[in-house]
């Protein structure tokens, strides 16, 4: 699975995007960020506080407690300021 | 007829609301979004805005809202431009244009636009003020204005 990071998210972390491959016991949004949170110190800090972050599933935004099974592409992204 | 462009060019308003007007309707409404210079509490005004975007799922969500504002309001087109990369105060970040036979879908539709493409579209600002850069946060009054939209409302007319 492609992982996307955008604004503060990706400059916490350090990269725009990854390749991961979680558990089978990881089928929403939001364990996939608690999943990534347990990897190392940047993943944690950046989803420190969960109200900040949105996300897309396949390009679409999802709330948090989508499903993510079958997804290519998760990004996950602080709320959005376009316009 | 819908246009969508995400671009680091600069936006070229004239030439966009001709074609706009070419729809062949009897009213065009446009709003131009422009990098502010407004000086803040501290730390002086605005010397650049980098706008970040999630390429092909921005195209997509603005795509989408333009379908929506033209089956809601039976335009004639729909244009949205949205500029990105960095740029400096007075420079247009963003261009909505729509046609419509009246000026009440025209107005009501470019209103919907620009107050959805806020909440729904995934671009992201970063100001620099006095050479410390910082992310923009997300307003609540941006999350109020789209929601009075509603999801498939009736829509006043007034011709």
């Amino acid at each position: 699975m492609r992982v996307l990071y955008f604004a503060w998210v990706r400059e916490v972390i350090g990269t725009g995007e990854e390749q991961v491959d979680p558990p089978a016991a990881v089928t929403t949004v939001a364990a996939l960020i608690d999943w990534l949170a347990t990897r190392d110190p940047a993943h944690a800090e950046a989803f420190r506080d969960r109200a900040r972050l949105r996300a897309a599933v396949d390009q679409a935004f999802v709330p948090l407690d989508a499903g993510i099974a079958g997804a290519k592409e998760v990004a996950i992204f602080p709320p959005v300021t376009g316009g | 007829m819908i246009r969508i462009v995400v671009t680091p060019d600069p936006i070229d308003t004239a030439a966009e609301l001709e074609a706009v007007e070419g729809a062949g309707a009897g009213a065009v409404a446009s709003f131009t979004g422009l990098v502010r210079a407004d000086a803040e509490e501290e730390g002086g005004g605005v010397g650049v805005l980098e706008l970040e975007h999630y390429p092909g799922a921005t195209e997509a969500a603005l795509t989408t809202l333009a379908e929506e504002a033209i089956s809601r309001w039976q335009l004639t087109a729909a244009t949205v431009i949205h500029r990105v990369g960095p740029m400096h105060p007075g420079e247009r970040i963003v261009l909505v244009a729509t046609a419509a036979p009246h000026r009440a879908a025209a107005l009501d539709a470019c209103a919907y636009l620009i107050d959805r493409l806020k909440t729904d579209a995934p671009f992201w600002k970063r100001e620099t003020r006095a050479g410390q850069a910082r992310w923009v946060e997300a307003k609540d009054t941006d999350d109020a204005a789209a929601a009075r939209w509603g999801q498939g409302e009736e829509v006043r007319s007034v011709e």
